[in-house]
């Protein structure tokens, strides 16, 4: 259960390599004691830089990392106690899997039989017990995962830090490797900072999100909130599919707003989320699957004709192109199921959507 | 059943041919390929190469010399026996005159006096001495009587012995006294007289200079390699630059700068008297001794082993090392336990490099080198070049060669080839 004080505090953390741009600017996040939180971005977004900031392998420019309450900003990586999983596994290639994961037991000076305990336990957990002997070339990309994170667990370390760790893997093996990750943390009671570019991934496993772009995090939320009520265009653009409107704010009502979208292409109604008064400009975010066709008239404050462009058949659903308020790349998912309208190439049918679908939210690019 | 006879039966191509045949076929057009890719450097190999090495190997143990000059002596003295305690009989006497005559007017025969010299000294003198002479002597009654009174030394048991040992078309000779040993009159094998010994310390000191030097390299050239494999690409390709900066300028410029800063009245002696730290008749000998072999040689080949260990360093991620440090392990020994393991390749394709390289290296070593720093490639020179030794400079390369080969299946034994990287 979280603590009082949090297990990790970045305070106004800011990092620059080069004393021209600022790679970090003014980071402020806690994570709590046993949970799963996730650095989601872009490539060069500042997450892995904060990853080896906080296991001790990049001086912060400015401000304070905290651990269990106590300043670690001198404190040698050696010393903090944190394992890490990283991007290519780093297994130690002279040793066999059994040495590398008694390396950080050795390291602490604790001896054989306790070790051996340890590594066997460790090896049973990822199910590679009997994979001791062979030395990392021998396994294959997965076996070599597993022996990774069990090697950053072994030493009991507070929290673990992966950077990126399922990259190199094919889809299929990611995912059966997501939930073991998941379920290692939920049956450890581990505190895990995770970093990764891929947004199902951080959906999938976390407790908390935080979005990171250009140094600043976005919005920082568990993936419910974060994928429903996006705080702004970049979180809505960033995770999970998304059409976007731009406008121009005609009518405030308090809650929803009134938008014109561009070269007068209709007027939609939308739940202001991050826009202020009349007449800014904003972004219109609304999910694929969140569009009803061939609503009944009236039902919805928001329909307007489309016609089909292009229809993909996904199983379970259809991916479905429309053009829509002069806009050719309107996405709908249409589920699969008993009696879903059935279109055609070509079709002209009425779609629509609620205002709390749809946000309004500030103007990106 | 079905199964097994599948699988006796040959697979055939849809013509009937069997695969592996038609595999053949179709790479060999590949192979004609390569092998034309590859012939131009082959036959220079082997002409400028492989060939010359053959005959320094073959002429460490050649000894024709003895039965082109001695034509029917050598099958006279085969009647005689190396232990017999009497002269050989009149017709080897005959042999002697006759083949000596003959090549007393062809002016061939000081020739086989210098080989002979090597053997036992004074024969140089004797086959002179003799050959000037005998042109005036017609053939004689008794041979024996006649060459002794040419020469006492034709009259001396160990002469002759010397003649019959190496009557053979080969000799061991060269191999013994590149290793300080000798045949004794009776044709035992025994090691020189102490001051007479010269090789087995060269060797000695070759190997033992040459290991400094690889030590000096591997401790100079660790950590700029590391640096070079760390730093942003921009500064390691300058670094790069800088370490391949002495290849730019010759290598008897490099030596001598080493001869002017090293040498007695030079730059750093000078310096260190200017400041006091040394009097005046204190110089430090740092130059035509062993130091100053060790220092100009690390200098010369240090960039052998800074670029297999720049190249081996280069693929080691850095997280290896951070891994190590996250899991507890202190800057020393992430150094210790994960870094330098992974650098052995790279430490074992430098050493070798630089190894082999010094064994045999000659400029550097006759320059500085003095008495005292010279290495065996200097002797070999010299026996080519100036005492025409041809034989015992090629024993010395051969045993050179050995050694060095023995070298290279020791590292493969201990650290694979195969793991060996040099770029």
């Amino acid at each position: 259960m979280p603590g009082d004080t949090p297990l990790v505090q970045f305070v106004n953390i800011q990092k620059s390599y080069d004393g021209e741009i600022l790679v970090v600017k003014d980071l402020n996040l806690d994570v709590a004691e046993g949970e799963f939180l996730t650095m989601l971005g872009p490539s060069g977004s500042g997450k892995t830089t904060c990853l080896l900031m906080l296991a001790g392998f990049e001086p912060a420019t400015y401000g304070e990392i905290y651990l269990k309450g106590k300043a670690i900003n001198k404190v040698p990586p050696h010393k903090r106690g944190i394992g890490m999983v990283f991007q290519n596994y780093a297994l130690f290639p002279h040793m066999t899997v059994s040495e590398n994961l008694a390396f950080p037991l050795e390291v602490r000076n604790i001896d054989k039989s306790e070790r051996e305990t340890r590594v066997k336990r460790a090896l049973d957990m990822v199910q590679l017990g009997t994979f001791g002997d062979r030395r990392p070339a021998q396994l294959s990309g997965g076996q070599q995962q597993r022996v990774a994170v069990a090697r950053s667990l072994v030493f009991d370390p507070d929290l673990v830090l992966m950077d990126e760790p399922l990259g190199a893997l094919d889809k299929n093996l990611r995912e059966q490797m997501q939930y073991e990750i998941k379920h290692i943390h939920e049956n450890l009671g581990l505190t895990v900072v995770y970093v990764t570019h891929d947004q199902s991934e951080a959906l999938t496993m976390s407790n908390r999100i935080a979005v990171f772009d250009d140094g600043i995090i976005q919005q920082c939320a568990p993936p419910q909130v974060l994928y429903e009520e996006p705080d702004n265009a970049f979180c809505a653009n960033f995770i999970g599919e998304n059409n976007r409107f731009l406008g121009k704010v005609i009518e405030d009502y308090g809650d929803t707003v009134k938008v014109e979208i561009d070269n007068n292409a209709g007027t939609i109604i939308a739940k202001k989320v991050k826009v202020e008064g009349v007449g800014v400009r904003c972004t219109l975010s609304l999910r694929p699957e969140r569009v009803t066709v061939n609503p009944e008239p009236g039902a919805l404050p928001n329909i307007f004709s489309g016609v089909a462009e292009e229809l993909i058949y996904l199983g379970d659903h259809i991916r479905t192109r429309f053009t829509v308020c002069g806009h050719d790349d309107f996405i709908v998912k249409i589920p699969n199921s008993a009696d879903h309208a059935h279109l055609k190439q070509g079709d002209t049918v009425n779609i629509g959507w609620t205002a709390e679908d749809c946000r309004a939210l500030d103007p990106s690019d | 059943m079905a199964i097994a006879e599948a699988q006796n039966e040959v697979i055939t191509t849809a013509d009937g041919v069997p695969l592996k045949i038609s595999l053949k076929k179709a790479l060999w057009q590949r192979k004609k390929t390569a092998l034309l890719l590859v012939a131009p450097l082959f036959f220079f190999v082997l002409i400028t190469f492989l060939i010359p090495i053959f005959d320094m190997l073959l002429r460490s143990v050649d000894n024709s010399i003895v039965a082109e000059q001695f034509p029917t002596v050598v099958v006279e003295i085969r009647n005689w026996e190396l232990n017999s305690t009497e002269l050989p009989d009149e017709a080897t006497f005959q042999a002697l005159f006759k083949d000596f005559k003959a090549g007393a007017i062809e002016k061939t025969i000081s020739r086989l006096g210098r080989r002979l010299n090597y053997e036992l000294s004074g024969m140089s003198s004797l086959f002179r001495k003799t050959a000037r002479k005998i042109k005036k002597v017609e053939t004689p009654e008794s041979a024996t009587e006649t060459m002794i009174a040419l020469d006492k030394k034709w009259g001396k048991l160990e002469t002759w012995r010397l003649i019959k040992r190496e009557s053979g078309k080969y000799t061991s000779s060269y191999y013994l006294s590149a290793v300080d040993a000798k045949k004794t009159s009776d044709g035992s094998i025994s090691m020189k007289d102490e001051d007479r010994q010269i090789y087995l310390g060269l060797f000695w000191r070759t190997i033992k200079l040459s290991t400094a030097i690889t030590l000096l390299t591997i401790i100079l050239g660790y950590p700029i390699a590391y640096l070079m494999a760390t730093v942003k690409t921009k500064t390691s390709n300058l670094l790069i630059i800088l370490v391949l900066l002495p290849f730019w300028t010759s290598l008897l410029v490099r030596t001598s700068a080493w001869i002017a800063l090293l040498q007695k009245e030079g730059v750093i002696n000078d310096i260190l008297v200017a400041i006091g730290v040394l009097s005046d008749d204190g110089r430090l000998a740092m130059i035509h001794n062993e130091t100053g072999t060790i220092i100009a040689m690390t200098h010369i080949l240090l960039p052998f082993m800074v670029l297999p260990l720049f190249s081996v360093m280069k693929t080691i991620p850095p997280s290896y090392v951070r891994a190590a440090r996250s899991m507890g392990a202190t800057p020393f020994t992430a150094f210790r336990r994960v870094y330098l393991p992974n650098t052995i390749a790279g430490i074992g394709a430098g050493g070798i490099l630089v190894f082999i390289l010094a064994i045999g290296y000659y400029i550097t070593p006759a320059l500085v080198g003095g008495t005292k720093g010279t290495l065996i490639s200097n002797f070999i020179a010299h026996h080519i070049s100036s005492s025409l030794n041809w034989g015992l400079a090629a024993a010395l390369g051969a045993i050179l060669l050995a050694l060095v080969l023995i070298l290279y299946i020791l590292y493969d034994k201990i650290v694979g080839i195969s793991n060996m990287r040099l770029g």
